[in-house]
């Protein structure tokens, strides 16, 4: 049976509603608002239309012969989300938001962002139908992301800093929940990842899915066959949900999910939550956590701010606790060296956030056969990232 | 019947509105804590809110973010919010209700959260970001404890979702008078009378409001509805700024509602 959570938003025991009863009502607007536009053909038929003329899907299935053949083992696909416009998969979920906020008559939209990513595609789809746009960055963020404060600036968005807390990703969130409370009536909190309360994590992932529905469908052609193992790296988990799901009645496909490593497996060093956390509620949902004796969320680390969050999607949770998904750490160093190799052998430079992806795939690949197949969801270029990578890699960036 | 419920009824009694002081527990020190809310209770407060800090409030404006971020950093934590319970319980009978978010009560657990609060003098709990929904389990536990269940009310809530927040709330049922967090402002919000009327008509338990109130005219409006207001960031920020003067600047508070009867 495909995944789904219960009426109340929970997979297994986590997920859930735990907002204050302000956004009660708003959640369940958005809920029923989402569950209509489900059932109306004309909702998927613009949907579909945008995301073929204006984002640019379906995007390639690529075979990484020379990737693969420096690994010596499995068969390399690369799924290629990274050439979607804005320069990342985010611009699935925010299209489809987006044209939810426009049947509920909301035309002031917030959102939170980490590496940028999903605050750059907010930003255009507001460009796009023409709404109000304020995007929410922890400052520390807003500093190693600089060139996607810029565009987000160029396409009309406010851009707020975040100065509480460890000045990141969760920060962000919850100043935009704050800024939810607030103006509800007239705002749509266009969430980016598979996070948060019922119904985000079930919306957003249904989104996403196309990325898994169409790899599913790619392969089969390319190969004849379903891939062995799916690799995919987690923050919030938006992209690694998207293109698990169509694959989870596939008992036979491994799916692999890439936390951040960080520095070391010291709790906040990192951002694994699978490795150091445990379960609990942040930002309106019951997941595993990386939190204190006390309870109080932990601060953590990832050279990459889109893998840089104290908790994960509910729906991951889950997944992890059946056992039908396994999670993994890759560290700083490993995923900046992966993108060196993939920038190398493919002529594919990417995000810092995929980068964990390929590192696990370059981890893997020689140690199987060559008849066994790996699919790497690569969720964004890495064009934001060339900064940190100049930082990492200086002997290349001398006169 | 609780020490809340005993409050409600002499309130009625006198036809006087109460006032409810939140203050964050451990904020500037939790060896503080005891001697502020000793000058609340002098200053008039009749209920006290110990606040316990969380790091990520999602509902708390700056004022209540930064003593939560203070009172952590002086190693506040749930035990020790209900050591100070206890120490405020050696002097007064005073009713206390624990205010925080659900990850804190979680981590602590239900069971051991309502025996222990049982036992330091709390009355009553309120988790902000614990919807009525998601509050079957911690009902029941709380409530075999002898410890009542406050929920909030929004201005945004069905009349369904008021009646479910009240079937919900034991003691009392706190209103939210504005959507948005907590913090002071300059006018009362238009939404704040249509929601005591509303619930008014849904149940017979007390209805506190809160959210935004800070001023002595504001609560003197409040009391001719309310049967008590509740102000938590002006009380923080003079905490901040002046914690001598915390008693006069709740009898000036309070001011209003020795004057003020229900309507």
């Amino acid at each position: 049976m495909i995944s789904q959570p219960d009426a109340g938003g929970h997979f297994g025991v986590y997920g859930g509603r735990y907002v204050p009863e302000v956004l009660m009502s708003p959640l369940e607007e958005l809920q029923s608002t989402y569950i209509e536009a489900k059932a109306d053909p004309a909702f998927h038929a613009e949907l579909d239309m945008l995301l073929t003329t204006y984002a640019g899907r379906p995007t390639p299935l690529y075979y990484a012969r020379r990737l693969s053949e420096q690994l010596g083992g499995a068969k390399v696909y690369i799924k290629r989300e990274d050439l979607l416009h804005t320069g990342a998969h985010k611009i699935n979920n925010c299209l489809g938001q987006a044209l939810l906020a426009r049947r509920m008559g909301k035309r002031r939209i917030i959102a939170e962002t980490g590496a940028g990513q999903h605050g750059v595609a907010t930003a255009t789809v507001c460009a796009l139908f023409g709404f109000d746009c304020t995007v929410y960055m922890g400052e520390e963020d807003m500093r190693r992301q600089r060139l996607n404060v810029f565009r987000m600036r160029l396409l009309g968005a406010k851009v707020v800093p975040v100065a509480s807390g460890s000045r990141t990703l969760k920060d962000a969130i919850s100043e935009a929940m704050r800024d939810w409370v607030t103006n509800v009536s007239t705002t749509h909190y266009l969430l980016g990842s598979a996070l948060g309360a019922h119904p985000y994590p079930m919306m957003v992932r249904d989104f996403h899915r196309v990325i898994g529905v169409e790899a599913r469908a790619q392969i089969l052609k390319a190969e004849g066959r379903l891939p062995d193992t799916v690799i995919a790296c987690v923050g919030g988990g938006s992209n690694a949900i998207g293109i698990f799901h169509p694959f989870l009645e596939d008992a036979a496909v491994k799916l692999v999910g890439v936390e951040a490593g960080g520095r070391g497996p010291k709790l906040g060093d990192h951002a694994a939550r699978f490795a150091g956390g445990s379960p609990g509620v942040l930002q309106g949902t019951y997941s595993y956590l990386l939190q204190d004796d006390d309870g109080q969320i932990s601060l953590t680390h990832s050279v990459s701010a889109g893998l840089d969050y104290a908790s994960v999607g509910p729906e991951h949770a889950m997944l992890h606790d059946k056992g039908r998904a396994e999670y993994v750490g890759c560290s700083d160093a490993d995923a900046i060296e992966a993108a060196k190799t993939l920038s190398r052998t493919e002529g594919i430079i990417p995000a810092l956030e995929s980068a964990h992806a390929v590192a696990e795939a370059i981890r893997r690949a020689p140690s199987e056969g060559q008849d066994q197949i790996f699919i790497v969801n690569l969720s964004g270029r890495g064009d934001k990232d060339i900064d940190i990578y100049r930082e990492n890699l200086k002997e290349m960036d001398q006169v | 019947m609780s020490r809340i419920g005993q409050l409600f009824e002499t309130l009625r009694r006198e036809s006087r509105c109460g006032m409810i002081a939140y203050l964050t527990a451990g904020d500037p020190t939790p060896e503080a804590t005891p001697g502020l809310v000793a000058a609340l209770e002098r200053g008039g407060a009749d209920l006290i809110e110990l606040g316990v800090p969380f790091s990520d409030p999602i509902a708390d404006g700056p004022v209540i973010q930064l003593a939560g971020d203070r009172a952590i950093r002086a190693g506040t934590n749930v035990a020790k919010v209900l050591a100070i319970a206890a120490k405020i319980r050696e002097t007064s009978e005073i009713p206390l209700l624990l205010f925080t978010y659900l990850n804190p009560a979680l981590r602590y657990g239900f069971e051991r959260l309502a025996q222990d609060a049982k036992a330091a003098g709390i009355d009553g709990c309120l988790l902000t970001d614990v919807s009525v929904e998601e509050a079957g389990d911690y009902v029941k536990v709380m409530r075999a404890a002898g410890i009542d269940t406050v929920f909030l009310a929004a201005p945004t809530s069905t009349d369904h979702r008021l009646k479910l927040v009240a079937e919900y709330s034991s003691g009392f049922v706190y209103l939210v008078s504005r959507t948005g967090i907590t913090g002071e402002r300059q006018t009362l919000s238009g939404t704040a009378f249509p929601l005591i009327e509303r619930m008014r008509s849904l149940t017979n338990l007390p209805l506190a409001m809160g959210f935004g109130i800070s001023t002595a005219p504001q609560i003197a409006a409040v009391a001719g509805h309310a049967d008590a207001v509740v102000v938590g960031s002006a009380i923080v920020r003079q905490i901040e700024k002046d914690p001598e003067g915390l008693e006069a600047f709740m009898r000036e508070l309070t001011a209003p509602l020795r004057k003020a009867a229900i309507s």
